[in-house]
This record gives C-alpha cells, structure tokens and sequence, in this order.
C-alpha cells in the first residue's frame, strides 16, 4: 500500500510538473523576486525613518579605501604584516619566561627524584620525556598563539575579512574559481576542516570542488605556531636584534602567507583548465557592516575556543609522544636507538628536500593534526642524545643546530608545512563533503606533490648555488 | 510535554548565531562575515518554565534553492514543520533583510520577527516603526540587541504566543504580476489535490512556475517517505569541527 500511494504521488507531481510548464512562459523569476522585492520597499518606505543619512555613509567611505584598487592589497598586507609583527614581538618574552620558570621547576623535580633515590630510567621517562616535553610545548607555542588568535578574531569580528574576500574576488575569478572561493580560503586561515564545511556557500560543484582542492594552501591554527616559531628562530639573520628583527620575521611569514596564496591561484587555475573545466559563476558578495568587536568577549572567547584548544591537543598528544620517543631514543638496537634507525630510513630522500629524517617522520606522524608536528619533532631531537637544559629560547635553537639545521632546513619545513597534505580531519571531511574517495586522495596528493616539488627545487638550488 | 521547535533563519551576517547562543547557551563560533555557520546547530532553551528545541539554520538570502545552504533552510522549514521560525533581521539593512522574511512568511505564518541589532541602529539614527512592520506583515515584529541581551524576554513572549498558538497569524501575501497570479490560480487546486493539506500550496505552485527542480526533488523524496537530508550535526559547532 505504501508503494503504491508513494508512486501516485509521483505521478501526480510529474503532471503537476508538465502543467506548470505550459503556463508560464519561461524566465518568471525577475518577476517574482521584483514582487518581493517591491513589497520590502514600501514597507521600509512606511515604517523606517533616517534621521542622518551621513551616518551611513561611514561604512562606504571606508570601505572605499580599504577595497580601493590601489589601496585594497597594501592595507591587507600592511594589516597582516601588523598581526604578525605584534605576535612575533609580543611573544618573545613570555616565551622565555616560560621556558626559564619550567626549567626552573625541572631542576626541583629532578633534585626530587634523586632524593628519593628513584631509578635514572624513571627520571629519564618522566622528567627529560613527559615533562620537559610538555612544558617545551607550552613555552613555544602559548604565547604566541595567545597573541595571534584573539587579535585576529578581533578583525574578524570587526568585519575585515569579507573586505580581503572583496579584494580577493577579481584574483579567484580570473583563475577559474568561484569569488567566494576567497571567504572560504580565509576562514582556511583558522581551520582547514571547518573551511572545507563552508565551501557549501558555492552554489557550483565544480567551483566549490576547486575550493575544496586548494583550502589547505592557507596556514590553518595547527601550522601558525610552527611557522611562527620557526621564522622568529632563523629567519630573521644573527646581526638583527629587536624591532628590526621581529620585524624582518613578520615579512618572512607575510612572504609564505602570499606564497600559499599565490599557489591557491595556481592550482584553481590549472584545475579550472584540465580536470574541472567551466565558466565561473556570478555572485553577490555582501560587504557587512562595520561592527565595534566586543573587545574583551572576543579575546575571551578565542583564548577558549582556539589558543587552549589548539594547545590542550598538542598536549594530549604531546605528553605520550614524550615517553614514546624518549623510550624509542633510549632502546638501542645494533648500536644505535630505534629513533635514529627510523630517522635514517627517511634521512636520504629528506636531504633532497633539505630536510631530516626526524621532520619526515614528525610530518607522517602529525597526519592526525598539524598541531602535534612540531611536539614530536621536539621530542624525537631531545630523546637522541643531545641533553640540554632548557632554560630560554635560545636553547631551544640548539637543539636544532646540534641537528645539523640550518636557515634551509627551517624554511623548507616550513614550506613543506604551509603546502603539505591537510590533516586527516580535513581529509574526513573532504571525503564527507564530495562523497568520493578520489578527490580526497587527490586533495592530499596534489598538495603533497607541491610540497615536495617545492622544497626540492629550493633545496637543490640551495645547494647548486652553494647557500648553505 | 513535547518540546516546542524554533528554527533561526535569517540572512548571513545578522547576529542569527549570536542569538542563538545567547538563548542555548552554546558556544557556537560567530563572526562577522557571511557563511559562519555552514551546519545546523541545535540546542536547547526554556522560558516561562516551557522547554524550546532551537535549530540554527544555515544563512541565506533567499529561499530560491540556489545552494545546498538555501535547499537545508527551505526543506527544514517546510519538511521538519517548526512551531516557530523566528527571522533574525538586521535592523541596520532591513530593506534587503526583509525579502528573507517575506519569502519565509509564503511558507509559513508561524513565524516570529526578530530584528536585531537595534543598538547600532539607533546609533546610525535609524528609527524603526515595528507596529507598522508587523502589521503589514500579519506576525509579531521585536527588536533586540543579541549582544547586549537587550529585548529578549519580549522576544521570547512574542515565541511562545506563536507556538502556543495564542497568537493568529494573518501573514501577508504578495501580489505577483498578473501573469503569475494566473498560473498560482491554475496550479492551487492541483497541488492542493496532490500534495494534501501538509503543505504551503500557494508557495509551492509559484515555485513550480518557476520551475524550482531542487524542491521538486526534495518533494518527491518525502513522497516516498524519505526523511530530507538536512545534516543535523549537533556535535558538530564551532570549535569541534576544528580537528
């Protein structure tokens, strides 16, 4: 019986379908949206009254600079350069605060075992694997994930990004993609999984396909800390100190920001010319009101939601990671730990890209969540040999040039982090999203490809020219 | 007693989330930009000791299945049957904010006005005459200010009259182009016939007119009594979907 009524409705529909064909001619749509349309003005007509029109005009005078054709990319960049600049100056210090009060703190818990005369091993797994770890997070990753979260959460709440989406639009469109392909790739700046979600606001599916394809070219809040870190640490040359160093960081990361922009484009545009062929739609792009961000409820709010978050899970995870790699770097099979053994194995193929075996290995690790990349990568240096007290950031330095670092082997973890696969909640989602198993695979494939193009040709330039 | 349902629609970009967190207590990410919220968020809330299940609805400008955004809203409102949608205007662009609650009016008369933002309106020397407003319109008009918790009580009175159905609606009707009206006058009795009394069925000739293919989908897959698929993820808001 359920069948059966269920195939009558259908039928009634499609007839419902066939007449309504024949009654209109075709294109009724102005129509009924200017009857709407019509309605909403005289309404407004009678029941809104402006007392000061000049007051509403602010909103367009601003908005007329700061999407201005020659004014437009400046302020973007001079704004993104300021964000980077204020949390790479402000996070200078309390990061070494840190790191000083932990150490600090260390020597009292290690002073602690011995005097209970605990076993070296039991020192070894819980102070120099779990502890030091973890408290090497916190000191390079809170501060400046403290500072940059809730100042950009500002700018969003005061109503910035749909304006880079406004400047940004002409660039999506000439590369085949969708403009709002440019709202989404900002909110990529915060998450790549959450961004991939919002890719539903492009109505076509090829468009939001190519959106979906190059989300993770934007550093998302698992890849700031590490690239944060990792500029302040060698970017910026010994001579420099002070304003004219955070300074030359801030253009450093401004540099990968753009770098993954422009590979975006690129990528949306060689799609839109092989795989997802197609005419770019049009679209409305709303430029919201200005609004006052509720200073102290934002900075609360994204301190919550994002800094501890982002944290809280590098910890999780950092923590276990911690006793992991110290047992891992402390076991040793024929002569050497099972760290280094693994290391090793990565070592020859990482060196083409300028590498180490410990990055690739952290990188194949931190498929879960980029935030817990640089924890293990911490982890594993620390656990082979090098024993250092960790009482500043300088320290922290060290131990990567005990590890044979250099300027290349920290841009090209950085340009491998800005262009590599996404994270594997990424990769559900996009898998989620577009309901195909090739298009998540080639959502990791192809990012993966540039990537390692990408660090080959700077490192093997680096080397032919003999930089470093 | 069973919940009432309220669902949140209103355009992108309206404090629609903000309110909604202010009411379930939720902490879904708000921004000031559109396409904030991309899933539907539920929650709960209770006033005069009457539990409420509130469902945040996607953003949009229209109703006209232009994405699968607008598709979620429309089918939700027209599948799910709330007790009460409640759209959130901006009071600051209410001409273009307004068009969302006409289109929502053809659908259904439950339906609450919200008009948020009043603050910054008045700010901008906008006055807003919402006797006038909901009288053209045939429903409750409020205004508040979701983020300074300003005119949320009355809100909720104006909720609860619709869901109790204390409240007659009497929303208003477009008048289309002869044209139009001609073709819905044709098409009413057959969809009336069809389609039985479940559903908007002026709306649902003039979307026919317009040949509106993904409704029509969406109609023949209730007709086989398959639930429409509106992704209900209620862990998914906010900061979780954030590995």
């Amino acid at each position: 019986m359920e069948q059966q009524s269920a195939i009558k409705g259908n039928s009634a529909l499609d007839s419902l379908i066939a007449s309504a064909e024949k009654l209109t001619s075709g294109g009724i749509r102005d129509d009924i949206v200017g009857g709407i349309y019509g309605v909403s003005a005289s309404i407004c007509r009678e029941a809104v009254t402006y007392r000061d029109r000049g007051k509403l005009k602010s909103t367009h005078k601003l908005d007329q600079v700061v999407t201005s054709k020659i004014w437009g990319f400046p302020i973007m960049l001079a704004i993104l350069g300021a964000v980077f600049w204020i949390t790479i100056a402000g996070a200078n210090y309390p990061s070494g605060w840190l790191a000083s009060l932990f150490g600090y703190i260390e020597g009292y818990l290690t002073a602690g075992f011995q005097a209970v005369g605990a076993p070296a091993w039991l020192h070894g797994v819980l102070v120099l694997g779990l502890y030091r770890g973890t408290s090497w997070v916190i000191s390079v990753m809170l501060p400046p994930m403290a500072i940059f979260f809730p100042v950009f959460a500002l700018l969003e709440n005061f109503g910035y990004l749909p304006r880079v989406a406004f400047n940004m639009d002409r660039l999506f469109k000439k590369s085949g993609g969708h403009g709002k392909q440019a709202l989404t790739m900002s909110m990529g700046f915060g998450c790549n999984a959450a961004a991939i979600l919002s890719t539903r606001i492009i109505e076509s599916p090829r468009e939001r396909m190519l959106a979906i394809l190059t989300n993770n070219f934007v550093p998302c809040n698992g890849r700031w800390p590490t690239l944060i870190l990792l500029a302040s640490l060698f970017m910026a040359g010994a001579a420099t100190t002070g304003a004219l160093k955070s300074l030359t960081t801030a253009g450093i990361l401004m540099g990968l920001v753009l770098m993954g922009i422009v590979v975006t484009l690129t990528v949306s545009w060689i799609m839109s010319k092989t795989a997802l062929r197609g005419v770019p739609t049009h679209y409305t792009l709303e430029l919201p009101p200005y609004r006052k961000p509720q200073i102290w409820k934002t900075i609360l709010v994204s301190s919550k939601d994002k800094s501890l978050n982002v944290l809280t899970r590098a910890i999780v995870i950092a923590a276990p990671a911690g006793i992991a790699t110290w047992i891992l770097g402390n076991i040793a099979v024929g002569g050497d730990s099972i760290l280094n053994h693994m290391a090793s194995f990565f070592d020859p193929f990482a060196h083409l890209l300028g590498l180490d075996g410990y990055i690739i290995m952290a990188f194949i690790l931190g498929l879960p969540a980029n935030e817990i990349v640089l924890p293990i990568l911490m982890m594993g240096y620390m656990s082979s040999g090098a024993m250092v007290d960790v009482d500043s950031l300088g320290n922290i330095k060290d131990i990567f040039l005990q590890h044979g670092w250099t300027w290349l082997t920290a841009l090209n973890m950085m340009l491998f982090s800005l262009l590599h696969y996404p994270c594997g909640t990424t990769l559900v989602n996009i898998y989620k999203e577009t309901k195909s198993v090739k298009w998540a695979v080639l959502s990791a494939v192809i990012p993966l490809g540039i990537a390692i193009a990408v660090t080959y040709a700077v490192a093997q330039a680096a080397y032919a020219f003999g930089w470093v | 007693m069973k919940p009432y349902t309220v669902a949140f629609a209103g355009n992108p970009n309206t404090g629609k989330s903000t309110l909604f967190n202010l009411l379930t207590g939720m902490r879904q990410h708000t921004g000031n930009w559109a396409g904030k919220t991309v899933i539907t968020a539920e929650g709960t809330f209770t006033h005069n000791g009457k539990e409420y299940r509130a469902v945040d609805l996607p953003g949009t400008y229209s109703l006209y299945s232009n994405s699968a955004d607008e598709e979620a809203a429309r089918d939700y409102i027209i599948f799910e049957k709330p007790d009460v949608t409640l759209v959130v205007l901006d009071a600051t662009s209410l001409e273009r904010n307004l068009n969302l609650a006409l289109q929502v009016l053809e659908i259904t008369g439950r339906t609450v006005i919200c008009i948020n933002l009043i603050d910054e309106a008045r700010r901008l020397g906008i006055d807003i005459d919402l006797k006038a407003i909901s009288a053209r319109l045939g429903v409750p008009v409020t205004a508040i200010s979701a983020r300074n918790n300003t005119g949320i009580k009355e809100l909720l009175n104006q909720v609860e009259r619709v869901a109790s159905g204390a409240f007659a609606a009497e929303p208003l009707r477009i008048q289309y182009s002869e044209e139009i009206e001609r073709g819905i006058a044709e098409l009413l009795p057959l969809v009336e016939q069809s389609l039985g009394a479940d559903y908007p069925a002026r709306w649902i000739s003039l979307r026919l007119l317009d040949g509106d293919e993904s409704l029509l989908d969406s109609l023949r897959k209730a007709s086989l009594g398959i639930k429409s698929t509106i992704s209900k993820e209620v862990s998914g808001h906010g900061a979780t979907v954030c590995h």
